[in-house]
């Protein structure tokens, strides 16, 4: 099962995180990067990646951080979550009203987001992925 | 079933206005969460008050600049400053933002409660069985469980777009068979009093109970209104929890059966007195007699039935360190009119309005512990405010601010 959140198209680099994050609190909102210390890919950048999260979790802030940086260009270019939510849905819908800045979020089941992992790009229209 | 606007939802949308813009976000929103359909809301509780960025100040700039204005009765969360005691909130920098975002939302046509309890102010109070959108985690708990209103998790941006829409997506804790209980707690006899009980269950309730809606059995029937409060913070702290049912408390669980709804609990498990010293034991990082730098109360803001019994409590010598206490414009108001705000001051205590000591930088040194009587505090504080935190009951707070040092009663 395959299901855009947030519909929209990009084409990049992955980033996989390995374990769940709270956007407030566990992503800086001025640069995008990892800052949560227990985090095992703290200090990744997200910019300009496609971001593979299990799920996310934590503060409903995490919609502000995403928007915010989604609007001073630190954030990501998609993210493919492997959980519903609604949290980071809104953060990406706000930025897209606001600064015009399109994210998708598209939601994949467990056995999708495995066999997505190992890929260094992907492609997503819609609730398409496709492995470059 | 496919998502769907109601002839008169429609006409709003095609009115190309503030709340037709208010109103396709929250739809877009719908359908990301699964909703079928938009409900009309009673009230909603704006969560948005706290500056997190530019984007903050710009949703609510892109609402204004387009004529919106709130269609509901809408309350607003603490903020980032006092706005009613100038300077006693450090930093001017976000401080500039925090009062601007704050005003912002009064442009809207948001009521200046600047309360994360709005449920204490008598015309906020959500009826019974009412559907409502607010944000801020124990607000939500507290009108989910205490009053019996129904509102999901809101957050950022969804809870003012709500508010402005007039309508909220139906999901979640909106629909009744999401509100049964799940598991059961036992809370056995013991001798804690109600208060510390209480923050005991919804510390252990939220940290095991991973979000599922709880049923509690076994909290005095004498447990008071500030007591489930202090309840639901603490488990809206530890963990994802909207809603809980205090079996013969709550107004949706006169009886077991009204909370599971017929069904049985997933799972039992049970608090005795050991168990739940134990959880309070998980809210303090120092220990007794340890120095303190300041005691505060009121986190979610204080009630005047909270003022009324820390009052006869502040007999002897004063406080010999900062001693805040967080409440809302109408009960310093009330106390102000009684005098009362007279003897808190002469004890040494400072009244916060408009905001939370937890958020904000109003203490200036915290090279000691900070005390507090509440489970939220105590669990946000060390990560918030970096300092160390000592739990205890009002009366222990008391004597702690008497003496400088954390005592034990």
């Amino acid at each position: 099962m395959i299901h855009a959140l947030v519909n929209g198209s990009a084409s990049g680099e992955t980033l996989v995180l390995t374990a769940p994050i709270s956007f407030w609190g566990g992503i800086s909102p001025e640069t995008g990067a990892i800052i949560e210390k227990r985090h095992p890919q703290f200090g990744a950048r997200l910019r300009g990646k496609i971001l593979m999260l299990p799920a996310a979790k934590g503060s409903s802030s995490g919609s502000s951080v995403l928007a915010e940086i989604l609007r001073n260009g630190t954030g990501p270019i998609a993210i493919i979550l492997g959980a519903q939510d609604a949290i980071l849905a809104t953060g990406s819908m706000v930025a897209q009203a606001l600064y015009g800045v399109i994210c998708p979020i598209v939601i994949v089941d467990h056995d999708q987001f495995e066999s997505l992992i190992t890929a260094q790009k992907l492609t997503i229209s819609g609730d398409e992925i496709k492995v470059v | 079933m496919m998502f769907a606007l109601t002839p008169e939802q429609q006409q709003t949308l095609d009115a190309k206005d503030g709340r037709s813009a208010a109103l396709d976000f929250v739809s877009t929103y719908a359908k990301a969460v699964g909703a079928t359909r938009l409900i009309p809301i009673a009230s909603a509780h704006i969560d948005g008050c706290l500056y997190h960025g530019q984007v903050s100040l710009d949703f609510v700039k892109h609402f204004i600049a387009l004529g919106a204005k709130v269609a509901v009765p809408t309350t607003l969360n603490v903020g980032s400053v006092d706005l009613i005691h100038p300077g006693l909130v450090r930093g001017e920098g976000i401080n500039a933002n925090g009062r601007e975002l704050m005003q912002a939302h009064l442009a809207l046509g948001c009521k200046p409660s600047f309360t994360c309890a709005p449920y204490q102010l008598a015309d906020a109070r959500p009826a019974l069985g009412s559907h409502v959108a607010w944000g801020e985690s124990n607000a939500i708990c507290f009108a989910n469980s205490v009053c019996g209103a129904r509102t999901e998790r809101y957050g950022d941006f969804i809870d003012l777009a709500c508010a402005i829409a007039g309508f909220a997506p139906e999901y979640g804790l909106h629909i009744t068979e999401n509100r049964r209980a799940k598991w059961l707690l036992n809370v056995k006899p013991n001798k804690l009093d109600h208060a510390m009980t209480a923050i005991a269950v919804g510390h252990f309730k939220g940290r095991v109970g991973q979000g599922r809606i709880a049923g509690i059995n076994g909290l005095s029937l004498f447990t008071t209104e500030d007591e489930l409060k202090g309840l639901g913070a603490a488990a809206a702290s530890t963990g994802a929890v909207g809603l809980f049912h205090a079996i013969g408390l709550t107004p949706e669980a006169p009886t077991f059966e009204a909370a599971f709804q017929g069904f049985e609990p997933e799972q039992v498990l049970v608090l005795d007195e050991t168990g739940l010293l134990a959880e309070l034991a998980m809210l303090s990082t120092v220990k007794s007699g340890a120095r303190l730098s300041a005691v505060s109360l009121g986190t979610p803001h204080f009630s005047l039935a909270e003022f009324e019994r820390l009052i006869p409590l502040l007999k002897g010598p004063k406080a010999k360190i900062p001693f805040t206490i967080n409440t809302n414009r109408a009960a310093l108001e009330s106390l102000s009119e009684r005098g009362l705000n007279k003897t808190l001051e002469d004890f040494g205590v400072t009244l916060v309005v408009d905001t939370c000591v937890y958020v904000t930088t109003i203490l200036d040194d915290l090279s000691g512990a900070v005390m507090t009587n509440s489970g939220k505090m105590a669990y946000y504080a060390p990560a918030n405010l970096g300092c160390e935190i000592a739990f205890g009951s009002l009366a222990e707070c008391v004597a702690s601010a008497q003496s400088g040092f954390v005592v034990r009663l």
